[in-house]
């Protein structure tokens, strides 16, 4: 059993074949987690509250996709309801529930969502059945990679870099530049000002959780095809995004793209240097962030 | 707000009796009791269920309500403290199956080992903010977590420490036998639970109630905030671990399950459910969750649709635990009666 193997890591540092296959790799793990991360981050800099079942959202995605694959055979119309299937899924959870528990103690937040990531496996259990599940790759995607310096690029690979890019372009400019943007960022700075202009903050708080769900099901939505499905598939998921939003800095969108593009680098090359100790890697890294930078990264100092 | 306002609004603080003495000995009564009582049970009835029941509820309740030390005392919402309860367990069965020491020699020793993880984890936690310090905590588990499965010549990753713990008599104490390994696991709980009640009732426990309370304020009159919470996370970390070894003796192994966040978020639940005010809930707390976990199990084989639907009934609405319901309604009654 090896522990470090530096060897492996220093050849395929030198060699371009290995580094851009890595590279890409490391990408699309990178590209998933920011799509789930910055749901996460956003929920938290606009409603103050950590949505834990975040990771439901994620694996709604991939078996809605799944499902809408198997029934149409058409790929766009399974990425399509993933996203909108957990969007209309946020808009009700947060509607019905989270929004009780806004402004209570933290353990409360905690405890609803612990509630609903039990409810919502156990829900995917019923309906999908417990075993291991696949998509598969769409027909339109079944064509020979392509090599780019000697490595090897699938096709698919650069859908989902491109889409997932798209999303934070989107995100980014819409937040900074568009009218519901500015409301947004207003309403996570002050809600009663906000409310109190005659807009309603409720609609806001709803429509950003679904905003934020409809991304981690966009994610998982885009990770069927390549990921196994299974009922806990949210969970690791959740851990990841959420070390992801600590390195960048909670309510920091650069940060999450940031923190999850490291984390994939660190995921892809560490599992050549460290095959056991890709995932200590992980939180080592986190460690260093948090001792160094509380706030993580990008994030501002909370008052 | 400032300090005259905040003064105003300020409800009179219940000031702990300075002699604290009186109230050390009623509780070192009633632990007693409570012991000869535990002690007196297979007398009564003999069956192995309700033993084996106890001692499961000996190992969570210790661990639950050192949880309680850290949620309801000193207002630290870990989610990852079911690590030290892993902790307990894979530490204690690899000393008893790797070096052959007597018993208590590895109970000390895991209690050592443990006690420095949770000084270096603790280190690096106790200092983020709230929410962080959560998922922090959590992140730590899952590390823990993911060494235990990966480590397989040591630990034997996904199928847990097997081949059973040996289990040498020690001074005519044979834990081997159920009845002695029952009585060791209540003398464990009893003497568990008086010492953290000593700790949750001592200065200490009082400094830390504050610093749940106002951190800032605690800091302003010279309370070293950082070192406190440390204190507490060890200690609490300590009985958390006593608890995953009383489940390693109990099962004769250890298995990953244990050190998963699960046991963190159950750990979290029970609090809910039995209710953080007062010392004892988490210990009603256990109980109701034990039994609720068994029922369920043999009714349904999704389980998790229904502790989900009782976790959000008890957060969103009772709002509170079990016991805290009790106290206020018991309050209510005597206001009334005054009245």
């Amino acid at each position: 059993m090896i522990l470090v193997d530096l060897d492996a890591l220093a050849s395929c540092l030198a060699s371009p074949s290995c580094l851009v296959t890595q590279t890409t790799s490391g990408l699309i793990i990178g590209m998933l987690l920011f799509l789930v991360a910055v749901g996460l981050t956003l929920i938290f800099g606009v409603l103050k509250v950590v949505n834990f079942s975040h990771g439901a959202f994620y694996m709604f995605g991939a078996y809605f996709a799944m499902t809408a694959y198997q029934l149409t055979g058409s790929f766009a119309l399974a990425i399509l309801s993933g996203a909108a299937g957990t969007a209309i899924l946020g808009l009700i959870f947060e509607r019905v529930f989270m929004s009780r528990v806004y402004g209570r103690d933290v353990l409360m937040q905690l405890l609803v969502c612990y509630a609903f990531v039990l409810i919502f496996d156990d829900v995917v259990r019923m309906i999908w059945g417990p075993e291991f599940k696949s998509m598969g790759m769409p027909a339109a995607f079944q064509v020979p990679p392509l090599f780019i310096a000697g490595g090897v690029v699938p096709p698919y690979y650069l859908l989902l870099i491109g889409v997932a890019l798209a999303a934070a372009a989107v995100l980014g400019l819409g937040l900074a530049r568009s009218r519901i943007g500015k409301v947004i960022r207003a309403a996570a700075h002050n809600p009663g000002m906000v409310s109190a202009l005659g807009i309603n903050t409720g609609l806001i708080y709803g429509g950003v959780f679904a905003l934020g769900g409809m991304l981690a099901g966009l994610a998982g939505a885009l990770a069927a095809p390549v990921r196994s499905l299974t009922p806990g598939m949210g969970f690791s998921v959740l851990i990841e995004s959420f070390i992801v939003t600590v390195i960048g800095g909670m309510g920091s969108i650069l940060g999450a793209l940031i923190g999850a593009l490291l984390i994939g680098l660190i995921r892809s090359f560490g599992s050549l240097g460290f095959p056991l100790f890709t995932e200590g890697l992980m939180y080592l890294f986190m460690v260093i962030v948090l001792v160094s930078r509380p706030t993580g990264l990008f994030g501002k100092e909370v008052a | 707000m400032t300090e005259l306002q905040a003064g105003q609004s300020a409800q009179p603080l219940e000031v702990p009796r300075i002699d604290a003495r009186p109230q050390r000995y009623r509780d070192l009564l009633i632990a007693l009791v409570a012991f000869v009582l535990l002690a007196l049970l297979p007398m009564l009835f003999g069956s192995k269920q309700l033993l084996d029941f106890v001692i499961r509820c000996a190992a969570y309740g210790l661990f639950a309500t050192s949880l309680n030390l850290l949620v309801g005392y000193t207002g630290l919402i870990s989610f990852g403290h079911g690590m030290f309860f892993g902790l307990g367990a894979y530490g204690f069965g690899l000393m008893m199956q790797k070096t052959g020491v007597p018993i208590p020699v590895a109970f000390v020793a895991t209690l050592a080992m443990t006690l420095v993880v949770a000084v270096v984890i603790g280190a690096i936690c106790v200092r983020l903010k709230e929410i962080y310090f959560a998922f922090v905590t959590l992140a730590f588990q899952m590390l823990i977590h993911s060494t235990i499965l990966s480590w397989q010549s040591l630990t034997g990753g996904d199928q847990g420490l097997r081949g059973g713990i040996p289990r040498p008599p020690f001074l005519g104490i044979d834990l081997a036998n159920h009845l002695h390994l029952y009585i060791t696991s209540c003398a464990l709980l009893v003497i568990g639970l008086f010492l953290m009640r000593q700790i949750a009732q001592s200065p200490f426990g009082y400094t830390l109630r504050m610093i749940r309370d106002n951190a800032t304020r605690a800091s302003f009159i010279g309370i070293n905030v950082w070192r406190a919470k440390l204190v507490i996370f060890v200690l609490a970390a300590l009985f958390a671990a006593t608890g995953g070894m009383i489940m390693a003796l109990f099962v004769s192994g250890a298995y990953p399950e244990f050190a998963y966040w699960t046991i963190s978020g159950e750990g979290i639940f029970i609090n809910m459910l039995g209710g953080v005010t007062t010392f004892l809930g988490p210990m009603v707390g256990t109980v109701l969750l034990l039994i609720l976990n068994d029922t369920v199990t043999r009714l349904t084989e999704y389980h998790g649709i229904v502790l989900g639907v009782v976790i959000l009934f008890f957060a969103i609405g009772l709002r509170k635990g079990l016991m805290d319901f009790v106290v206020e309604w018991f309050a209510q009654r005597r206001g009334e009666g005054r009245g």
